[in-house]
């Protein structure tokens, strides 16, 4: 029997899909509404001094015909009053007990995080985030990311919301930084309960090409913005098992966040550890509907895989993502073009000759047009798989006997690297690379 | 099958004669480009008889560089609006690209094309430089694709161009012999008066070149001359009773059609003989027309028809219906056509026979002949040493010289017969070629 229920550091929901505090989460209608959609959750839209925000705050890239692949806001946190916010988290939990509202909040000194805090708590909240990530607008004024780029204040604030707050308390960590471990363990020693991310990431999505301004343009001029939507979800992923292999910070719960979209998404991100996801862009572009693909995906897979709670295979992945010097330097892999398949685009000809190995033939032949797969050539490096616009068309063979195993680790610990520019030991030396002047004979 | 009522008002017609490849609006344009794979040494470039950068214009069109993809595409091809709408693209590039291979729609190349010349046009963009004069006159006898493109060619390499047109408009059979399904006159008229308007040559209407004195003139006046005749007026059968009223040519009915458009009179039943594209145009409009019954008659089967697929399947939708394995033996009627007799073929040691056993008659008030046109032979007639072959095509060398070192040429009076694109690029060619000769 699946049971998609979750126990997030005490926080507990009817699944692990929940809403981004964002602007999907600004208002108790709209939080109501995509309980009964099906979310198990909700971040409410971060909460503190209401802001004043600017009109014309969302740019998109678009990729091809897919409309908002990337996505940036400047928007800032609440811009409602404090009481009416309260108010309507009430309500929300008067109607949802079993569901989780999440306070997000965001304020500067320790009197005001004190009182907020006192105040979500009574307004029934399950538990807080603390928006240390927002890159844009209230990092100007000392927060957001302002503090998830500086651990030692992060762990201070930490410090004081613990020491306050009787509900669970997860800390969230703004991308914009080098090594994501470090404000994570802050958090940790801080005393958080759980740690999310990723918050958005600084970015500039666009120019227009008439007025020479960033999108989205406010009278003539614009800022840098917070990115998110599918184009961030290999650095969020990435982020995350950093975390999550981290001795001590992997010890708390994860939430993920970032790109998330589908029942794909979601299963990535807990083999990579999170216990439960996040979820904003998504909605802004399908609407809370979106959560049904979702469930039902995920209960597919896991009925599929005989898991019964997500915790079944939340991290699996997680020892199979390694350092490059564990890697087995005996593995080898070869490109196979399926003939029946291939439609003759050539493109992996070309992918290959200008930006690989050039271990691709064109075809004798200008009808069939079918390359082939120079083997001795080919490295394996995948490109030609990955342009080909034919599903399973070319594949990656095993070539290996699966007998030998040897890592970089392996071979330093024995000596046995290239230490000169010119070693005999450098991988590619003998490998074979077409003479400069052959690319002049090219011509067709 | 469609049922068409006769068209008594240009609505009506318009309806009728709805354009087989209407122009995309700008999202069915960015999305259908979107679609393009940019594959390598791309097979559809290579079906183009002009070799237009095909997958450099569909992204250029993608980013939205509109007057660039028309760049690409008329650098080309000078009559790239045109083409883009009259080419049969399924058997061209679109019959090359890729995806049929995948079993999934081809991109529809025709239409983006167009798309992109269109919008160019209508923008009135300057796109193209008359060259630096080189002080050097070229004749161009006929303003059809492949005289147009030549001019434009030209004029590009700095020469002063006049063209000589027997008609009153420019294009040829772009606009006098094209199904009004394919196109219409504003849109080639358009095109030409955009080409002219940035390249200057001169169009002498009216002036068909069609005696030894004119001839002489052009040859002392002009450094070159390049012929771009065409062919001329349907081919006499040598039928008994061809001379009743009713019995048309293909190439004549389809003229005035484009011309008189819903004014054409077409009688309830119509008999369309031949199996050439022609065959199928003149059979399908005749439908379009309101002619209750049409019937196409080929003396071969349907698999050796001349005609495309699909230009057979789009007059069969128009409630064609179709005789093969018969041949015209004679007209009857008194006066006026009443109807064809027909006699059967046969293959008989795979040759064509025909049994004069097996007759019947075709009840009909008019007949269609698309049997092919006569070439234009009492004008190559004029010129000196200019070598024909045996099916009165003019003989032209690499360069698109004929034997007369003076007269290039090109389009359907060296092909015999081809689509617009054909002479299209033989027109750009010659150009090239009397330059070359001009700077030996």
């Amino acid at each position: 029997m699946v049971d998609l229920s979750i126990n997030f550091a005490g926080i507990k929901a009817p699944n692990p899909f929940w809403l981004a505090s964002a602007p999907p989460t600004n208002s108790g209608y709209q939080i109501m509404k995509a309980f009964e959609a099906g979310w198990g959750g909700a971040v409410w839209k971060t909460l503190g001094v209401p802001v004043v925000n600017v009109s014309s705050r969302y740019g998109s890239v678009n990729y091809r015909n897919t409309r908002m692949m990337g996505f940036n806001n400047i928007e800032l946190i609440t811009d409602r009053p404090l009481a009416d916010n309260l108010r309507e988290i009430e309500e929300v939990k008067k109607y949802f007990p079993d569901h989780a509202v999440i306070a997000s909040l965001m304020v500067e000194s320790r009197a005001e995080w004190e009182q907020i805090i006192k105040d979500v708590e009574n307004a029934g909240a399950d538990g807080i985030e603390l928006n240390f990530g927002c890159p844009h607008g209230m990092c100007e004024r000392g927060m957001g990311s302002a503090v998830g780029q500086e651990p030692e204040v992060l762990k201070t604030i930490v410090g004081w919301v613990k020491e306050a707050a009787k509900i669970p308390v997860i800390t969230k960590l703004s991308p914009n930084i080098s090594h994501i471990t470090d404000p994570g363990l802050a958090a940790v020693q801080g005393g958080t309960d759980s740690i999310s991310l990723i918050n958005t990431i600084k970015s500039i999505v666009g120019i227009d090409l008439d007025s020479y301004a960033p999108y989205p343009i406010v009278d003539g001029k614009g800022t840098n913005g917070g990115y998110c939507g599918p184009a961030v979800k290999p650095i969020a992923m990435h982020m995350l098992k950093d975390l999550a292999q981290h001795p001590e910070i992997g010890k708390v719960p994860l939430s993920g966040i970032g790109g998330i979209e589908t029942w794909r998404d979601v299963v990535e991100f807990i083999l990579l550890g999170a216990t439960s996801v996040q979820v904003c862009t998504a909605v802004m572009h399908y609407g809370f509907g979106i959560v049904r693909e979702m469930e039902a995906g995920l209960r597919q897979f896991m009925e599929d895989k005989g898991y019964n709670t997500i915790y079944d295979f939340a991290g699996k992945a997680l020892p199979n993502v390694t350092e490059w010097k564990h890697l087995n330097l005996k593995h080898k892999v070869v490109a196979e073009i399926n003939a029946d398949k291939c439609i003759g685009c050539d493109l992996c000809y070309i992918a290959c000759d200008d930006g690989a190995h050039q271990a691709i033939a064109l075809s004798d032949d200008p009808v069939n047009r079918i390359p082939s797969i120079i083997e001795e050539n080919c490295v394996g490096c995948n490109l030609c798989s990955l342009v080909c616009p034919v599903e399973d068309c070319i594949t990656m063979v095993k070539k290996d006997d699966g007998t030998q195993h040897i890592t970089w680790n392996e071979r330093t610990l024995n000596d046995d690297i290239p230490v000169t520019f010119d070693d005999d030991r450098a991988g590619g030396k003998g490998h074979f690379v077409p003479k400069p002047t052959d690319a002049l004979k090219n011509e067709r | 099958m469609a049922e068409y009522k006769r068209p008594t008002t240009k609505a009506e017609f318009d309806k009728n004669f709805k354009q087989k490849k209407p122009l995309m609006n700008d999202t069915e344009a960015y999305y259908e480009a979107s679609r393009c794979l940019f594959c390598y040494d791309a097979p559809c470039v290579q079906a183009c008889p002009t070799h237009i950068d095909i997958p450099l214009f569909i992204k250029q069109i993608h980013t939205d560089n509109v007057t660039g993809a028309s760049k690409t595409i008329f650098d080309s091809n000078w009559l790239g609006n045109a083409c883009g709408v009259v080419c049969p693209t399924g058997v061209l590039c679109e019959g090359a690209c890729v995806y049929n291979h995948q079993d999934v729609p081809p991109i529809q190349i025709g239409r983006l094309q167009n798309y992109a010349t269109n919008k160019t046009i209508d923008a009135n963009k300057t796109l193209f430089k008359v060259g630096a004069s080189n002080g050097k006159k070229i004749a161009v006898i006929g303003a059809g694709p492949a005289g147009l493109a030549c001019a434009c060619e030209a004029r590009t390499l700095g020469y002063e161009v006049d063209l000589f047109e027997a008609k009153d408009k420019p294009s040829g059979l772009t606009v006098h012999g094209i199904a009004p399904y394919k196109i219409t006159n504003e849109e080639v008229l358009k095109e030409v008066e955009y080409l002219q308007n940035q390249l200057g040559f001169n169009i002498k209407y009216n002036t068909a070149i069609d005696s030894k004195d004119e001839l002489t003139m052009l040859e002392t006046n002009y450094d070159a001359i390049f012929i771009g005749v065409g062919l001329g007026a349907t081919r006499h059968l040598g039928l008994e009773g061809e001379d009743k009223k009713g019995v048309v040519g293909a190439v004549e009915f389809i003229e005035e059609l484009r011309m008189k458009h819903h004014n054409t009179k077409v009688p309830a039943k119509v008999v369309v003989i031949g199996g050439g594209n022609t065959a199928m145009d003149a059979a399908s409009e005749a439908a379009r027309m309101g002619a209750r019954k049409t019937v196409l008659a080929y003396r071969n089967s349907k698999e050796n028809m001349g005609a495309y697929g699909f230009e057979y399947d789009l007059a069969i939708s128009a409630g064609v219906d179709s005789l093969f394995n018969v041949t015209p033996i004679g007209i009857v009627g008194n006066g006026h056509v009443e109807g064809v007799k027909f006699a059967k073929t046969e293959l008989v040691e795979g040759k064509l026979q025909t049994n004069m056993n097996n007759t019947f008659i075709v009840r009909c008030d008019m007949v269609i002949k698309a049997t092919g046109q006569a070439k234009q032979g009492h004008l190559y007639d004029l010129i000196d040493d200019l070598d024909i072959d045996k099916k009165t095509r003019i003989k032209i060398n690499s360069e698109f010289q004929t034997s007369n070192a003076k007269y290039f040429a090109g389009g359907d009076a060296v092909n015999g017969g081809a689509e617009v694109v054909n002479a299209a690029y033989d027109g750009k060619m010659a150009a090239q070629g009397i330059h070359n000769w001009l700077n030996k």
